[in-house]
């Protein structure tokens, strides 16, 4: 019952999202179902568009997880971003530094990415578990931090050809981009981080609700007091909840930085690990739900350039209508109320 | 004769509840009337439509014979019903004044007249023998001069209407005595009373007629004089109850708990618990008694590991425990029933199999290698809610916050017990719960103890430490003040000693 609840107020709150997208577009003076119909033409008309897609919805499905995993355990990141700088920081400079084949570069980038953000997050764990800081407080100054750690480190160490401010571009070998599936969607930016997307979203869906690992992260989550009272290690489970929560982010960072993208830009602190808290309140925190929010944000982002080129519509709707469903979802209650009701009110005249 | 408020037919329902079933409940002027009925019986309900707070589906509602329409608060106040709620309304950093013009300050141009208003409340505290000093601070007061200073508030406005909600509850025995005497002195004034409460003693002492809800309906309004307690509890309940704990006389046997010397810290670092030391056996039930805030919370703390102890030992079957680790602990065979069931005891948003898992998840058959067995869990849920009368709409899926207070406190009671501790400590197993599951939970600790485990019962209810206890221990300023056998004193003197009056003979 509580799962329809929640696929009632996210597609509810996705509704409104676009009729609101609407308006806007009317206000504009532009029709709203030509953008529309650009909109998601732009996401899904052809294989390298749904391939675009999938890419941009890759790294918001790890950001995305981070969130909700953090949040299932009852704490509230906002350092995805700071994570994925540092998860992509780590692989790139792995990638740039080591000469290995393929598949053994791709699995030392993706492990040193997992716990380069495992590592970061743990810090505002450790603060959270010992001195009780904040951690909406600390995980936003480590965002900061990994911000200005990659500022000076990128031109220091792997400073590219022609720019300063970028690295230098990872080799084919240190690539998630794959031919076969660059070929299979016809050349669009879609890499192995998708893979990696889907496996997390399951490996996480099995932590949660299938292991004592997940039975104790979620019951610190709930209720610390009663946890602490049957025994479980409160600390421990704090640190190891955001370290978790950051290795995704982490795992975010190298499938944007080395797999969307084929290097590290500084002075950026990347949009997708605050869309991540987007996508993951969307998906009412369930690890398929954010899956399913993510894929449709990327829609949403890869369609709102087309529509831009296509209409006089701004891209920055497509913004709005993001925004406007956000809105909807964090206010949600109201649609559980009115779900209830109208679930009353047919059960009396049934 | 005149009655001041009549509540007539009132219905009032809540997603899937009837809260109140055409209940009519007349208050005559200058009586104290009582209202009895367990926990969700629809008490609260009833009054906080009287007070404004909810709107009935129907019914009407008469103050001085004349149909009126409460629609919040502000308009019962105006008609001179006040209600002293069962968590103080109070603001801490103010004083007694301050907290009493709140939100009707009386005003020269930009500034507070405080003088007017403290000299009033003086003249009120006196004539109601209240005895409050109107320039003392809310924090530096005691709970049972807060409890006053509400009344006091009431009286400020004018309040012909008093309702009190479950007074008692935080009140010493002492303390108690004195509220029957003010309330004694309001009736007096011709002041009207409604009394919620589910202690038939109160109602015996102090109210001349007793209104009884049971599931929402009224079952009858009784001349209180003329009924026995035992008459009033049926009619509560709806069934027979027995008030005495069936317990035979036991040798008790080895010691299980060994406390000595015990220093514990409050969590503002002032000495809570002092040099505490304390036995409890095999076979006995050591009750604790002592008022809220003397040391027991800390005590309970150390004693099952959720507090760090500064100085003395735990020996627990004839183990050092004193820096053991809560698991190590519950693993030794320590059991513990929390003071705060939702605090501490329940995961609120678990369900009842995940809550019936809390402390042994790790083990088989609930679960093996890191992965939960699901089947495992549902069958000890089942089987637990069966033998403890768990009650709850959805079985062992049903999440615990939905669950009335009772079932909640039977789950932990089952779940503890059904560990198999070599001691229990429980804490307060049955505040707030109705009659029946009093009955229900003190059957099952007295067969602890018939079944040779120690049981180390912590309450502030008096009455439950005098009947199931096999020695009393009070606690007074988290020292041991006394130490007797039930039959050997009264209330009187345990009240004495819990006030920290130290008494001689040790049991």
């Amino acid at each position: 019952m509580n799962r329809t609840r929640s696929l009632f107020t996210a597609l509810a709150a996705v509704l409104l999202g676009l009729v609101a997208g609407a308006i806007f577009m009317a206000l504009t003076g532009a029709d709203p179902f030509k953008g529309y119909s650009f909109l998601f033409r732009g996401g899904l008309m052809n294989l390298e568009r749904i391939g675009n897609t999938l890419a941009s919805a890759t790294t918001l499905v790890l950001t995305g997880l981070s969130v909700a995993f953090a949040f299932r355990t009852g704490l509230f990141s906002i350092g995805a971003a700071g994570q994925m700088l540092i998860g992509g920081l780590v692989a790139t400079a792995l990638g740039l530094s080591l000469e290995l084949s393929k598949p053994l570069m791709l699995f030392v980038m993706l492990l040193g990415a997992a716990l380069g953000g495992a590592l970061w997050a743990s810090i505002p764990g450790y603060l959270k578990a010992k001195f009780n800081v904040h951690e909406v407080v600390s995980t936003i100054m480590m965002n900061w931090l990994a911000y200005w750690v990659v500022y000076y480190s990128i031109p220091a160490y792997f400073k590219g050809t022609f720019l300063e401010t970028e690295s230098r571009r990872i080799p084919e070998y240190a690539s998630l981009r794959v031919d076969w599936l660059s070929d299979l969607f016809k050349g669009s930016y879609i890499n192995l981080g998708l893979i990696l997307a889907i496996g997390a979203t399951a490996i996480i869906a099995l932590i949660l609700n299938r292991t004592t690992l997940g039975y104790e992260l979620k019951a610190v989550g709930f209720n610390r007091h009663a946890a602490e009272y049957a025994g479980i290690d409160v600390s421990r489970n704090i640190i190891m909840a955001l370290g978790i929560s950051g290795a995704l982010a982490g795992l975010a960072g190298a499938t944007f930085y080395a797999g969307y993208s084929v290097n590290m830009q500084i002075g950026v602190l990347p949009a997708a690990g605050l869309d991540g808290i987007a996508v993951a309140l969307l998906g009412a925190n369930s690890p398929w739900g954010v899956f399913a929010s993510a894929v449709f944000f990327g829609i949403l982002h890869s369609g709102k350039g087309f529509m831009n080129a296509m209409t006089d519509i701004p891209p920055e709707i497509g913004d709005t209508i993001i925004a406007t469903i956000i809105y909807f979802a964090a206010t949600s209650v109201l649609f559980v109320r009115f779900y209830d009701f109208l679930r009353r009110k047919f059960k009396k005249e049934a | 004769m005149e009655h001041i408020v009549e509540m007539l037919n009132v219905s009032k329902s809540f997603p899937g509840i009837l809260a109140n079933d055409d209940i009519s409940i007349q208050l005559r002027k200058g009586e104290i009337h009582a209202l009895l009925g367990e926990n969700g019986a629809g008490k609260s309900t009833l009054m906080s439509i009287l007070f404004g707070l909810y709107k009935a589906d129907s019914g009407v509602i008469k103050v001085r014979g004349k149909e009126v329409q409460i629609h919040n608060p502000n308009v019962a106040n105006a008609l001179g019903i006040g209600m002293v709620h069962q968590h103080f309304k109070l603001v801490h950093n103010f004083t007694v004044t301050e907290n009493i013009i709140l939100g009707i300050e009386p005003v020269n141009g930009p500034f507070l007249k405080t003088a007017d208003a403290s000299r009033r409340i003086k003249e009120l505290s006196v004539r109601y023998g209240l005895d409050v000093d109107p320039d003392a601070r809310i924090e530096d007061i005691s709970v049972g001069m807060q409890q006053r200073v509400e009344i006091l508030k009431m009286l400020y406005r004018d309040a012909e209407v008093l309702i009190f909600d479950e007074p008692t509850a935080v009140l010493t025995p002492q303390e108690i005595v004195d509220l029957m005497k003010i309330m004694r002195n309001l009736k007096a004034e011709d002041k009207s009373i409604i009394l919620i409460t589910h202690k038939l003693k109160e109602i015996k002492a102090i109210a001349e007629r007793c209104t009884v809800i049971r599931r929402g309906k009224v079952v009858g309004t009784v001349d209180v004089a003329g009924t026995s307690t035992q008459v009033m509890a049926e009619m509560m309940v709806g069934r027979q109850v027995s008030f005495k704990v069936d317990k035979r006389d036991r040798e008790p046997g080895e010691v299980v708990l060994d406390i000595k010397d015990l220093c514990v810290q409050s969590s503002r670092k002032t000495q809570a618990v002092k040099n505490f030391s304390l036995q409890v056996r095999r076979g006995e039930i050591l009750g604790l008694a002592g008022v809220d805030g003397n040391g027991q919370t800390e005590l309970v703390e150390a004693l099952t590991g959720l507090r760090k102890a500064e100085s003395g030992s735990i020996l627990f079957m004839g183990k050092d425990m004193t820096h053991a680790s809560i698991r190590g602990r519950i693993r030794g065979g320590m059991a513990h029933i929390p003071e705060d069931r939702q605090k501490r005891g329940l995961v609120l948003d678990y369900t009842m199999e995940e809550n019936f898992i809390l402390e042994i998840y790790g083990l088989e058959p609930f679960s093996k290698r890191g992965f939960i067995n699901r089947k495992a869990i549902r069958a000890h849920a089942a089987k637990l809610m069966d033998a403890f009368d768990v009650r709850a709409g959805q079985g062992t899926l049903s999440i615990a916050r939905t669950m009335s207070g009772g079932n909640q406190q039977k789950a932990i009671v089952g779940r503890e017990i059904s560990h198999d501790p070599e001691l229990l400590i429980a804490v307060q197993p049955t505040r707030g719960l109705d009659v029946g599951s009093i009955e229900y939970i003190h059957k099952r600790l007295v067969e602890q103890r018939d079944g040779g485990k120690a049981v180390l019962l912590v309450s502030l209810e008096l009455d439950e430490v005098m009947d199931l206890s096999d020695r009393i221990a009070v606690i007074s300023h988290g020292e041991l003040t006394g130490m007797k056998l039930p039959a050997e004193t009264n209330e009187g003197e345990i009240g004495l000693m819990m006030a920290g009056v130290a008494s001689g003979g040790h049991a």
